[in-house]
């Protein structure tokens, strides 16, 4: 058969076939969280092709990098993947750090930390949320948000905003905790901990979700690594990649939690690998919670901050997998190049992959627990 | 017969695994007035507080003299990555020293440009400006978005230095 694309009709051959046929889902679907556009190819309800077509939230985020400083350049990494915000600011930072040498207090550290475990605890909660409804059940969303409102809280007391928290520095951090921040960590962590088993009674144990995600988008481990899939995505094919305890940043090194790896590399094996990390997350912030360090939260840097001449690498675990920040400097102000490696462009394109064969149906459970958030992929 | 038996276990399993979720459901629908986080917005403006350090607009706050702290160094302008901050300057003669010298004219704020990535606060030396606590910043035409922040009249505290 010739190669079909976008648009044209093929000729009937007589016999009673089922034409292969093109829909577009996006760019303003919702279950493609964003604007993403997937051309699909059907033959009848299975898919012969998925084709990502991306680009339509594009704002040049690299390009503005070049002409912004370095303490500028951190409050644009908000806008990736905005549900691991700080994540993204700790990785810019990180790097920046590492250039310049300059070694940042334990109480930073600390407390960097503990935020990038909230970022990831809310980030698996919206997901969490979002699965639910994108399979039809719109309360999962609603309880989801409930307790994702209390960590939003306890950003908002401590960085003064909910999402784009823009909290860190290069150097350190923008303030002090907020005074009340470990009260009401405490106050959330004893409320979660209650409500995650409803999590389970909700949805990881409904025969409908279970039917609807066990065996769906097989992803192996071969073809997960040769992807360059990362993250809960990638973990849950049974492929070791946790930056986290690869490459310890932070205060990764001074805590103890597993690396959760499934086996069967099936939706529902992504979904449970996200579940079993909260639980892992929930017990990184309560080892930290208590010691927190005294120490100064921002260690001097110049004015203005210009790196030396080369070329920097620094990876983070973000929620969804590796970010990667690549700095090439020319000793100036901003960076010559400035190249994220984000986790959702790779984990995004594996799609075709697992999905060729499947029902169109069963194509909003494999993008749900690949777990994509457009504006990283287009950034 | 096996077949059978797992037919109909396979529906008991099925019906338990949705009571269970329906038991949650039904939790809260009997219990529904435990943890209620939504708040009816717009009729509680008038006790809705918003945190301390929370990110709605920049602002400059003036004293009862009409005097602010800014001496118009430009620092947060510089800071800015979106260019939301334009000083304009004014000469003046110093009226001790007879040399001529410059002035804050006018502070201009485009809201519409401001990401409130909170850099401008801390870059500034004198505590000039903050960020307020308002977020309902809806306006017909957007030429309304850009504010001009020392009110007119106003000049420096005298115990600000540059």
């Amino acid at each position: 058969m010739e190669p079909v694309t976008e648009g044209t009709i093929l000729a009937q051959d007589g016999d009673l076939k089922t034409q292969e046929y093109f829909v577009n889902m996006g760019p303003q679907h919702p279950s493609t969280h964003g604007v993403l556009r997937l051309v699909l190819g059907l033959d009848g309800e299975i898919i012969t092709k998925v084709e990502p077509h991306i680009g339509y939230i594009h704002r040049s985020i690299e390009k503005m990098c070049e002409h912004d400083n370095y303490r500028q350049i951190v409050h644009l990494t908000d806008r990736m993947d905005y549900l691991s915000a700080h994540i993204n600011n700790e990785a810019v930072c990180l790097a920046v750090e590492n250039a310049l040498e300059i070694e940042v207090s334990d109480r930073v550290k600390v407390i960097r930390t503990i935020f990038a475990e909230l970022t990831r605890l809310a980030s698996h909660q919206l997901w969490w949320g979002v699965m639910g409804m994108d399979l039809g059940a719109l309360t999962t969303f609603l309880y989801a948000f409930r307790d994702r409102e209390m960590i939003n809280d306890i950003f908002e007391e401590t960085c003064g905003a909910r999402l784009t928290m823009n909290y860190n520095v290069p150097g350190g951090l923008m303030f002090d905790l907020h005074p009340n921040f470990q009260k009401r960590v405490k106050e959330f962590l004893v409320h979660f901990k209650s409500k995650l088993p409803e999590y389970d009674m909700l949805l990881s144990d409904n025969v409908i979700f279970r039917q609807r995600t066990e065996g769906v988008g097989v992803l192996s481990k071969e073809d997960a690594i040769s992807f360059g899939v990362t993250g809960p995505t990638a973990r849950g094919s049974g492929v070791s990649c946790d930056v986290r305890k690869l490459h310890p940043y932070s205060a990764y090194d001074r805590v103890e939690f597993k690396e959760i790896l499934m086996a069967d590399g099936d939706s529902f094996a992504r979904y449970k690998a996200r579940i079993l990390e909260m639980w892992e997350s929930i017990s990184i912030v309560e080892q930290l919670l208590d010691n927190i360090p005294e120490g100064d939260i921002l260690a001097p840097t110049k004015a203005v901050i210009k790196l030396p001449k080369g070329e920097f690498y620094q990876r983070v675990e973000t929620a969804r997998g590796e970010l990667g920040v690549y700095v090439i400097s020319d000793g100036g102000k901003s960076p010559y190049r400035l190249k994220f490696r984000s986790p959702g462009f790779s984990n995004l394109f594996v799609l075709e992959h697992i999905a060729k064969g499947a029902k169109i149906a069963d194509l909003v459970a494999m993008m749900s627990t690949i777990d994509i958030v457009v504006p990283d992929i287009d950034r | 017969m096996k077949a059978v038996a797992k037919y109909f276990s396979g529906i008991a399993h099925g019906l338990k695994t949705l009571l269970t979720g329906m038991k949650v459901t039904g939790y809260y629908f009997s219990h529904a007035r435990k943890e209620i986080i939504t708040q009816q917005y717009p009729e509680n403006r008038e006790e809705l507080q918003m945190f301390e350090r929370f990110r709605g607009i920049v602002e400059m706050p003036h004293d009862e003299n009409n005097e602010h702290a800014c001496t118009g160094c430009s620092a947060c302008e510089v800071a800015c990555p979106n260019g939301s901050i334009e000083i304009l300057w004014q000469r003046v003669v110093d009226p001790e020293t007879g040399k001529k010298k410059k002035i804050i004219d006018k502070h201009v704020y485009h809201y519409a440009m401001c990401t409130l990535c909170n850099l401008c606060i801390i870059a500034c030396p004198t505590d000039a400006i903050v960020m307020g606590k308002t977020f309902e910043h809806a306006v017909y035409d957007r030429k309304q978005l850009t504010q001009i922040l020392n009110k007119p009249g106003s000049k420096v505290r005298a115990d600000v230095k540059d």
